[in-house]
């Protein structure tokens, strides 16, 4: 019993022990000076040696005209080419702490039965990628990183390791609209950090794979998909799920009771494949 | 319902691509607007002190990833990161001198973690025998301005705790004796700041003993005025370098020369009553 | 041209603006004071804090003190204050205050010493002070009872516990805190003048061209005697000269034309030095006619040990001192002489290497020429004092050179004026009474001592550890107005005054602050009551004196205002008024005695020391204290109580009938239409609306007579026609203070000099100076070794120079303990900070104490600014912070530490070494290593 509910959410639970480990990493360094993990999401330093920067507020920060020191710049770098070529967006799933926030939002709708409910507000997913390009824009205008100022995961990040403020509210006003307007609103469809790991992760390497002969296309991995619109080959055909907006959550995997889904290598030879 | 239908005009494809492109960039536009609205408040923000070995805001601004390892590595917890109702650029480390001040640590553990270079090393160091070292009386975090109508000094209390406490005694705060001729017997000791040596650490805002400082912090920008680039101190050799970078572009304008010469010349204006 | 609409509408505007502005400020802002004043009472009084005695004026609003300002009358600070000053009105309104006594109590709610404190009532409270009492007088005979008195009592308190101590339980060990502070310079006048005090004044600084700091930082503990020193600089800053000598830089060099940084102790050999400038190389500048008519020459022992305790002790043969403190506390018994001080003692016979025997010697001196006199001085070459007398590694020697030459100068400069000034520096010192003795002779040589605008002048540290210490005589040596206890004829005075029966008072008078702390470890002391001070973080080597404290069989009481170290360490904690819910006195360094009227009641239960005192001599009869007593040393003090009974006494009369509420005591009744006491609290003579339950478990009337007149006049009249004259108590209501001698109503500014000091013209009506001191008048005759003829010479109306020589102090960096360590305050906070550090600005503005440091030996030892490190000595340790920058810049080689922050307990590290003469404990050396923590 306890192994099935384990085999169940093994992703689940994995990507917790992920962010809350990460965040704890984080926490204590700041709190404890134990310094595995010093700084925020934003720059950090691994073991006191390896530096990590955020791609998307390097570009940022580029955009709005900053000279950049090496350490910020080698840091992006690692980053980037660790998501690009292996990780996928998994950053939005495995890392990023307004992921938990926006999953119980999605969770509390399907308990509430809000999906059934027939939602007046409208947004485009692909929204996301006009606000990544308006952020480059306005950070050369203003000569600030523009989203890097506002990002409520920076505010969420930040809060818990140096203290919240008024940051709370911010992330249940994303709470919120992820709850009560847009199905995974945040996530899905506004957050142009996403947008990026999305286009950056378009070749990585670790994919969800569909073995199409195994599907009963009882849906249950649409239903608890965060971006459904990349599983349009279930029950069609065999495959990767290869779109960059899927965030290798593995969640349909785990839903999955007909071994129809799971974690691969992305066949880079046929296209289709 | 049909009738209604029926009366709707033809949308063409051309037609409905060309509106929605439309409604996404009125869209972008609306959002950019309300947007940078924010970021030029939050920016606007004047009275943050930063740490030590800052760039000028500007450049701060454009340079800080908000990682807060500066922050981190602060001893005494003088630096905050800027949280949504501090009204401070979100996510920017500062410091307020009267809760907790800079301690001007001789080592800086907050510059070199920087990664951005936002907390520049080489603005707090100085390079002696051909090595770089580091020099906390370098850094330029804002300066100390004294209210001399709040500073008890100022009425002949022997007070001086800013002085004191400066850990740049008598360079950055110096103490000026006057004779004070209402008691006859008595003198002033007065705290100046020296504003080409106070680092902005605020020690003296913090040890300053009325109820809200009397001796304060403020960043450059905001205490201290500029004087023009045409005239040197006759005085003062060195003066000359403040102009090394001068403009030549040296044409005036007022009100009084907006007019070109032939057109000053030609009006009748002035001359005759109506 | 006409008025366009839109300027005219600005002009309007403008106008009702600056009609607003000129009409309805002014009135509203006389409106807004006159509210603000409204049921404010303006009075005087002094200030709580240091022995400067500023005037003050409070504000009393609705029964407490609102508002502070400097009184503008008062001729000391004329309406200025320090930073500490500046919050008189703050200080005794913590939140923490003291409101009910509080007792250490066990489950069965009794007495135990590992109980926790419980809140009692003031009845309890004195129970268990009588039975504890009642078993230390039982157990060790007088000298079981001991108080930890204060320069910090007024007048009335200080009175009031010297009486029920001396004449009730007939014990001299009431030693006050001023023994740390003032002690050697009380010897040096002693020696020096046969009476306590200084001949000048304040107003020397205004008629003054020299003034030279020796160990004294004014700047930050005489801040508005430095103002006037400042202010005396501005007004001709080619004249006038500051020069600052200490062992380290400190805020008076701000001022100063010159610093002089010196080794620790080689005070001794600066000051022999410009002697000898002056007696080698300039003897015309001598004032011989002043000296031969005026000065006699004297020399006294120079193995005399430290202070410290010696080996027949019980806890010394207790073992209760490590191996490593012993180290130390040998050479109290036996030293060796150095290198360094071999020359200066090679006239008494030593070289280095010698071992020198230490013996108690006492205060004892002698006569000798100014051949002998010479002859000592001969050592202190230029060369001599200046290898072991430079402070600075840093600096040159020569430059050094150059500067002791310049000071000799400075003091030598014919109609030059000059003031030395000395505080902690000089007087907390193992050889403090001597460097006091050495201050007077270059003065004295000069002819430049009780002069207006020269002089010696020792400051003092407390408000009034002049006022009450010393004048009222909280000492357990001394007896109002310069009175002995080992003088049979003064003893007498006091008992005639007192009414009690001749033979009452305690010739033995040898328990000195220190003494009382080890006798406590010793198990001689046990009960002993702490007033007004704060001696579990004020005395060195605290972690011995705790430690006997609280594991001893022993009863500590502890009267405060707020709790501190020695209220931890008490069993038994009294809440006292403070210093404005009182009447009181005080009297400050320049002999100004000032008064004023208890302000506000206490609060909570908090009653005063005095009533304290009072209460507990209720609980006391004659047949308690008045038998035989035994004494240490097989003495034995005798049964008094037959004549007790001859005076009229019975066995159960109470010590309160005979001390305090006698028949003299009952003739200062209290006027309430007297203007003095018109519209004022007494809580003490008229009990108070608060009701407070008393001593007797009833509510707490008043004594019915005015207590506070009473204790003064009574003291005042012991000083009165010999040279103490204080004025009358009501004059003391009218005035801004009064120097003494007060007389024919006039105060006195230059003492022993005939055209300013009545009692010197009366001694010597046809001479310029009488030095017409009592005490040591008369001299056995010898040289620099001893004495050879002993007929005593008298040697009326003369003061004396004295021979004594540079010597190491007992304790000194070596290569297991390498650093100096000094300590001492800073200017905003008094003392252990029990009120500054309650004081919110003031605890913002220094809230800890720093380790100060030289930046080379921070950087030589890997010490970052601002790291937590171990200061540690060979007995005890602290951690703080080092601090490279700042108010003290200390040379190589030397820490200094402040003790006000309980958190960095100093007093843990410092040695309890004292002037073997004066008992006054050395703050300012011991030797320490520190390593981070």
């Amino acid at each position: 019993m306890i192994t099935n509910i384990f085999k169940k959410y093994r992703f689940l639970l994995l990507r917790r022990v992920s962010q809350l480990g990460i965040l704890a990493l984080y926490f204590s360094a700041n709190a404890y000076g134990f310094k595995v993990l010093t700084g925020t999401l934003s720059s950090s330093l691994l073991f006191s040696t390896v530096p990590l920067s955020d791609p998307f507020a390097v570009m940022q920060m580029f955009a709005a005209g900053a000279v950049l020191g090496a350490d910020a710049l080698i840091g992006a770098l690692i980053v980037f080419i660790f998501y690009a070529t292996v990780g996928g967006r998994a950053f939005c799933s495995w890392v990023c702490p307004i992921n938990m926030v926006t999953d119980l939002a999605n969770w509390l709708r399907r308990v509430l039965l809000l999906d059934k409910v027939e939602r007046k507000v409208w947004l485009g997913r692909s929204v996301r990628y006009k606000v990544l390009i308006l952020s480059l824009i306005l950070s050369a205008i203003t000569g600030v990183a523009a989203f890097e100022i506002v990002s409520p995961i920076s505010m969420l990040h930040r809060g818990i390791v140096f203290g919240m403020g008024m940051g709370g509210a911010a992330v249940l006003s994303i709470f919120l609209f992820d709850l009560f307007a847009v199905k995974n609103g945040w996530c899905g469809h506004i957050c142009p950090l996403g947008a990026f790991y999305s286009l950056s992760s378009k070749v990585s390497i670790l994919r969800v794979k569909h073995n199409q002969p195994n599907c009963t296309l009882c849906m249950k991995c649409k239903d608890v998909c965060p971006e459904k619109q990349i599983l349009s080959l279930i029950g069609k055909e065999s495959g990767d799920v290869s779109s960059g907006e899927c965030t290798n959550c593995g969640r349909c995997i785990e839903v999955c009771d007909d071994d129809a889904l799971s974690f691969g290598i992305r066949n880079y030879i046929n296209k289709n494949g | 319902m049909s009738n209604l239908n029926s009366k709707k005009p033809v949308i063409t494809k051309r037609r409905k691509f060309l509106s929605t492109m439309a409604q996404s960039v009125g869209l972008s536009v609306l959002g950019g607007m309300v947007w940078t609205g924010y970021i030029e408040e939050a920016k606007s923000a004047p009275l943050i002190l930063r740490p030590p070995g800052a760039k000028s805001e500007p450049d701060f601004l454009r340079m800080c990833i908000k990682c807060g390892q500066c922050a981190e590595a602060c001893p005494y917890d003088t630096l905050r990161m800027a949280k949504p109702g501090d009204n401070k650029p979100m996510g920017t480390p500062f410091f307020i001198p009267r809760d907790v001040p800079c301690y001007m640590c001789t080592d800086i553990p907050c510059v070199p973690v920087c990664p951005t270079g936002a907390l520049d090393e080489d603005s707090v160091s100085v390079v002696t025998e051909g090595e770089k070292v580091l020099d906390i009386n370098r850094s330029k975090m804002g300066i100390a301005v004294v209210d001399e109508e709040s500073c008890i000094a100022f009425w002949g209390i022997q007070c001086d705790a800013c002085h004191r406490a400066c850990p740049l005694m008598d360079e950055a705060i110096v103490l000026e004796f006057k004779r004070n001729e209402r008691t006859g017997k008595h003198a002033f000791l007065i705290p100046k700041v020296m504003g080409d040596v106070c680092t902005g650490c605020g020690l003296c805002e913090r040890a300053c003993v009325t109820e809200k400082a009397a001796i304060f912090v403020l960043p450059h920008e905001v205490a201290q005025g500029k004087v023009g680039d045409r005239y040197i101190k006759g005085w003062d050799a060195n003066d000359e370098k403040r102009l090394n970078d001068v403009s030549t572009d040296v044409t005036t304008q007022t009100k009084r020369s907006e007019l070109a010469p032939q057109d000053y010349l030609n009006s009748e204006e002035v001359l005759f009553d109506n | 041209m006409s008025l366009s609409r839109r300027d005219f509408l600005k002009t309007t505007a403008a106008a009702s603006a600056a009609a607003a502005v000129g009409i309805a400020v002014p009135q509203e802002a006389k409106a807004a004071a006159a509210q603000a004043e409204s049921g404010w009472r303006w009075d005087k009084a002094a200030c709580r804090f240091c022995g400067t005695g500023c005037g003050i004026m409070l504000a009393t609003k609705g029964g407490k003190i609102v508002a502070v300002k400097g009184d503008p009358a008062a001729p000391v600070n004329r309406g200025l204050n320090c930073i500490k000053g500046y919050f008189n009105a703050k200080i005794m309104y913590g939140a923490d205050r003291l409101k009910q006594p509080l007792l250490r109590v066990g489950a069965d709610g009794k007495f135990d010493k590992n109980g926790k404190f419980q809140p009692v009532s003031w009845k309890r409270a004195f129970d268990e002070m009588e039975v504890n009492i009642k078993k230390a007088l039982k157990a060790s005979g007088p000298e079981g009872v001991g108080v930890f008195a204060s320069g910090q009592y007024t007048v009335m308190e200080g009175y009031a516990a010297q009486k029920m101590m001396k004449g009730g339980f007939r014990s001299n060990a009431i030693d006050p805190n001023a023994r740390h502070c003032m002690a050697s310079a009380v010897v040096g006048f002693y020696q020096t003048f046969g009476i306590d005090e200084p001949s000048g004044c304040y107003d020397d600084i205004e008629l003054t061209d020299t003034i030279v700091t020796w160990g004294a930082n004014m700047a930050e503990m005489h801040p508005i005697l430095w103002s006037r020193v400042s202010d005396r600089k501005l007004s001709n800053p080619d004249k006038v000269k500051v020069i600052n000598i200490s062992t380290y830089r400190h805020r008076c060099s701000d001022l100063a034309d010159m610093e002089i940084i010196f080794s620790p102790n080689t005070d001794l050999a600066l000051w022999n030095y410009i002697a000898r400038e002056i007696v080698y190389n300039y003897p015309e500048s001598i004032d011989w006619d002043f000296v031969k008519e005026h000065i006699v020459f004297a020399a006294s022992p120079v193995n005399m040990g430290y202070g410290m305790r010696r080996s027949n002790e019980k806890s010394i043969k207790d073992g209760k001192y490590t191996d490593l403190e012993m180290e130390t506390i040998s050479k109290e018994m036996v030293k060796i002489v150095s290198e360094k001080e071999a020359p200066a003692l090679a006239p008494y016979g030593y070289k280095a290497g010698d071992k020198m025997v230490n013996k108690p010697a006492g205060l004892k001196h002698w006569e000798i020429s100014f051949e002998e006199y010479k002859k000592f001085l001969a050592p202190y070459t230029l060369d001599y004092v200046a290898k072991i007398s430079k402070g600075n590694s840093e600096e040159s020697i020569e430059s050094f050179k150059k500067k002791l030459k310049a000071l000799a100068a400075l003091y030598v400069e014919k109609n030059r004026k000059i003031v030395s000034f000395w505080t902690m520096g000089m007087n907390q010192h193992t050889r403090g009474t001597w460097v006091n003795t050495l201050a007077y002779n270059v003065h004295f040589l000069l002819g430049k001592q009780a002069k207006p605008g020269s002089g010696a002048f020792s400051l003092t540290g407390q408000p009034s550890a002049c006022g009450t210490a010393r004048e009222v005589g909280t000492f357990c040596h001394r007896l109002p107005a310069d009175m002995m206890v080992k003088s049979g004829k003064h003893r007498k005075i006091v008992e005639k005054s007192w009414k009690i029966p001749e033979g009452t008072l305690n010739p033995v008078g040898n328990q000195h602050i220190m003494k009382i702390h080890r006798d406590i470890e010793d198990g001689v002391v046990k009960f002993a009551w702490v007033n007004v001070c704060n001696p579990y973080q004020d005395s060195a080597s605290a972690n011995h004196w705790i430690k006997a404290a609280r594991t001893m069989d022993n009863f500590i009481v502890c009267s405060d205002g707020y709790p501190g170290i020695s209220a931890k360490v008490a069993d038994l904690i009294l809440p006292s008024a403070m210093i404005y819910e009182k009447w009181g006195a005080y009297g400050n360094a320049e002999r100004r005695t000032q008064h004023w009227r208890q302000q506000v009641l206490p609060v909570g239960d908090a009653m005063s020391d005095t009533w304290q005192w009072i209460e507990l001599s209720k609980r006391f009869t004659v047949k308690d204290v008045w038998g035989e007593q035994p004494l240490r040393g097989n003495k034995k003090l005798p049964d008094v109580i037959g004549k007790a009974k001859a005076m009229g006494y019975s066995e159960d009369t109470t010590m309160f009938e005979i001390l305090f509420a006698n028949e003299r005591a009952k003739s200062y009744k209290k006027d309430m239409n007297d203007p003095i006491n018109a519209g004022y609290d007494d809580t003490d003579s008229n009990g108070d609306s608060r009701g407070v339950i008393g001593s007797d478990g009833k509510e707490w009337k008043g004594y019915g007579f005015h207590i506070h007149k009473y204790l003064f006049e009574e003291y005042a009249n012991f000083g009165r026609g010999h040279a103490h004259d204080l004025a009358d108590f009501d004059t003391y209501h009218r005035v801004r203070g009064l120097k003494w001698p007060v007389v024919d109503g006039k105060e006195t500014q230059w003492r022993f000099n005939t055209k300013y000091d009545p009692y010197a013209k009366k001694a010597n009506p046809n001479s310029d100076f009488a030095f017409y001191g009592p005490l040591a008048k008369a001299l056995s005759q010898g040289d620099l070794t001893g004495i050879k003829d002993k007929t005593k010479k008298g040697l009326k109306n003369k003061a004396k120079i004295f021979a004594r020589p540079y010597m190491d102090p007992p304790e000194m960096p070596d290569s297991k303990f390498d650093t100096w360590m000094c300590t001492g305050r800073v200017l905003e906070h008094w003392h252990s900070g029990t009120m500054t550090m309650r004081v919110p600005e003031l605890y913002r503005a220094v809230p800890e104490a720093l380790c100060y440091m030289n930046p080379g030996d921070a950087k030589a030892k890997n010490f970052k600014q601002g790291e937590l490190i171990w200061v540690e000595s060979r007995r005890g340790k602290v951690r703080a912070r080092v601090e490279t920058r700042g108010r003290n810049r200390v040379p190589k080689g030397l820490i200094f530490v402040p003790w006000f922050d309980e958190k960095v307990f100093i007093n843990k590290v410092c040695l309890d070494a004292t002037c073997p003469m004066s008992k006054q404990t050395d703050y300012k050396k011991c030797a320490v290593k520190l390593y981070k923590a």
